[in-house]
């Protein structure tokens, strides 16, 4: 562990080393997310960003290397040790992974139901307030198959935010949206971000909303299995000496030569 | 831990709230800030957040809580205090927009729940027989044109429908035959008639059981499988990209699926038949009747035309079990339990249909006189 400043990094991910069986994913990659930061994660189609993102949030063991969140070994945490470290997470997955046979309401109010003593109404009050956050106000009682897919992604970032946990991943929060949407998401994130302090781990594709919101981000890489770039996306973008990253932040094609 | 206090003065009163307002800690002060409000409904209210050093999600739904009550004239509550990287987030709602109760599901009457179900049941029954033609004519047509069918499709559900379902029908037929002469064999021993456990045996087992056991196993087993797999074939837009494709869902799923399930049930059913005789044999070992006597007398006694009557009624099971999982997996709506609901349906519509289309059999088989 680096000794400069370690209650800055609510995230730290040392020497991460991950794979299925004999498929190596990443190997090495280390970085860090600091309090309150909106961190993105880039990179290609195929080069883990989900998988990263399963380690991160416990759903995977690594296979090497360690995830801290709060200096709080994930993998390693058992019982209630986890309960408390997975309390401070919320996620939104990249399809919204929404209980179909729970209304949108229910699907909001079911963290809130087993893991606070709130009354009914003041549940019913919160759950309210999250969709409309997520501009889904009165929308509460239709059920997942009853709604679009942008609504999906919403209300999933809304049954995220149902604790006000201090870190939200969003898995490709912006994916499928129209673009007015996905500047009213980037306009939450930042809304959030500021006034309750809420870290936010993103992965995206989308450039305007990479500028939009990312303090911070890294690029993964499929052949390097690991980190090819890391700093501020305007920085990368101008100043990188890589020709991928450069090409990834201008949304150039790839040089015919360079596919292999 | 966040606190709350009141003060009351000439004025109005004045709720103190302070500490981190969260998930955890609203709970507890919930009611407590309702009970103080209601205990001045003519008053002004304030409340005090200056003490408040946190306050998320939950703690805005507190404060709107609070502003959201009807009050009366003069009566307001302004909430003061309240740092102002919290007042955004509490700012970005309008606390009377939420409604003060929650309203009320709207109840639907018995006769209109009846009237749903009635009408539920008669889309079905509809959605069956335009089922029916369609699988018919798919049917026909694949029959026709052999060479368009595709045979490695085929072959794998026969594999796994029939050739994999082997072991089970084979240990419940078996144990049927012998629970049979066992549980036969006591009450005729009283007359000295064991041997006719013989007849009661081939009759039951080639005319009813082996088909109807056989049948019922495969619509739990193949019926389900079908339904769950087109399901979520439908839930995953496979299917749409087989329509868009131009192929025909019920051409390429269906009639596959009924070709390799029926021709599977049939010889299913021999196994069964044989194997289920031969643990009646067994049992009748123990009373001390002979393997040859047993056989001799079951053969004297049953038909061909009881077995192949018994084969055809597999034949047509197979076509229901298969028919009715397809049907029921292309129906699936959208979303994980709807994929549950379709194999549920699958196994319950099978076994009705089954055992419906037996006793049509019954009927038919008596007055040809097979």
């Amino acid at each position: 562990m680096t000794p400069a400043a370690p209650q800055d990094a609510v995230i730290r991910v040392e020497n991460l080393k991950t794979g299925f069986g004999d498929f190596i994913v990443h190997e090495n990659v280390s970085f860090e997310v600091r309090r309150g930061e909106v961190f993105a994660i880039l990179g290609g189609s195929g080069c883990g960003k989900t998988v990263l993102l399963k380690h991160m949030i416990g759903l995977y063991r690594p296979l090497a290397g360690r995830v801290l969140i709060a200096g709080e070994d994930i993998a390693a945490a058992e019982g209630e040790r986890r309960l408390a470290i997975l309390r401070r997470l919320g996620v939104m997955y990249q399809l919204g992974a929404l209980f179909g046979n729970m209304t949108l309401a229910e699907n909001i109010r079911l963290p809130l139901e087993e893991y606070t003593d709130l009354p009914d109404e003041a549940m019913d009050l919160i759950a309210e307030t999250k969709l409309r956050l997520v501009n889904l106000g009165g929308a509460g009682h239709l059920t997942p198959s009853e709604i679009s897919g942008g609504m999906m992604k919403r209300a999933a970032i809304a049954r995220a935010l149902a604790l006000d946990p201090e870190i939200v991943f969003l898995d490709e929060p912006a994916g499928g949206l129209d673009p007015i949407t996905s500047a009213e998401l980037d306009e939450l994130v930042l809304r959030l971000s500021d006034s309750l302090g809420i870290t936010f781990v993103v992965i995206t594709h989308e450039l305007p909303s990479i500028f939009a919101i990312a303090d911070r981000c890294i690029m993964l890489d499929k052949r390097v299995r690991g980190i090819i770039a890391e700093g501020r996306p305007a920085d990368l973008r101008d100043h990188s000496p890589d020709p991928r990253v450069r090409q990834f932040f201008n949304r150039a094609a790839s040089a015919p030569a360079a596919a292999a | 831990m966040a606190t709350l206090a009141l003060n009351e003065s000439a004025g109005g009163a004045t709720l103190a709230l302070a500490g981190r307002l969260d998930a955890y800690s609203v709970g507890a002060l919930w009611r407590e800030a309702r009970a103080a409000l209601g205990a001045h409904p003519g008053a002004p209210v304030t409340v005090d957040c200056s003490g408040v050093d946190y306050c998320d999600g939950a703690g805005v739904g507190l404060l709107l809580e609070l502003l959201r009550q009807p009050r009366a004239a003069g009566a307001d509550v302004r909430i003061e205090g309240l740092a102002e990287r919290f007042r955004r987030l509490l700012d970005q709602f309008d606390p009377k927009s939420f409604a003060a109760a929650a309203p009320a599901a709207p109840r639907v009457s018995l006769v209109e729940r009846v009237g749903i179900a009635g009408e539920r049941i008669w889309t079905d029954l509809r959605g069956l027989v335009a089922f029916l033609g369609e699988a018919t004519a798919a049917l026909f047509h694949a029959l026709r044109h052999p060479r368009m069918l595709r045979w490695r499709d085929i072959l794998y559900v026969a594999e796994e429908a029939g050739v994999n379902a082997l072991p089970i029908v084979l240990l419940i037929g078996f144990l049927m035959g012998v629970i049979l002469a066992f549980q036969s064999a006591i009450a005729m021993k009283q007359f000295g008639a064991e041997i006719f456990v013989a007849n009661l045996l081939s009759l039951s087992i080639l005319r009813e059981l082996g088909p109807l056991m056989t049948a019922i196993l495969l619509a739990g087993r193949s019926g389900a499988a079908f339904a769950a797999e087109i399901g979520t074939m439908k839930v995953n837009q496979e299917i749409d990209a087989l329509t868009t494709m131009g192929l025909d869902p019920v051409k390429f799923l269906v009639v596959t699926r009924v070709l390799a399930a029926t021709a599977m049930t049939v010889p299913l059913v021999v196994f069964s038949d044989l194997i289920g005789l031969v643990g009646g044999a067994l049992v009748m070992l123990t009373f001390e009747i002979p393997i040859a006597t047993y056989y001799k007398q079951a053969m004297s006694f049953a038909t061909l035309g009881d077995f192949t009557g018994g084969l055809a009624k597999a034949a047509v099971f197979g076509v229901l079990i298969a028919g009715i999982g397809c049907l029921r997996g292309l129906q699936t709506e959208t979303g994980a339990s709807a994929v549950g609901i379709a194999a549920t349906s699958a196994v319950v519509s099978g076994i009705i249909l089954i055992v419906f289309v037996d006793g049509v059999f019954a009927v038919v088989y008596y007055y040809l006189g097979i």
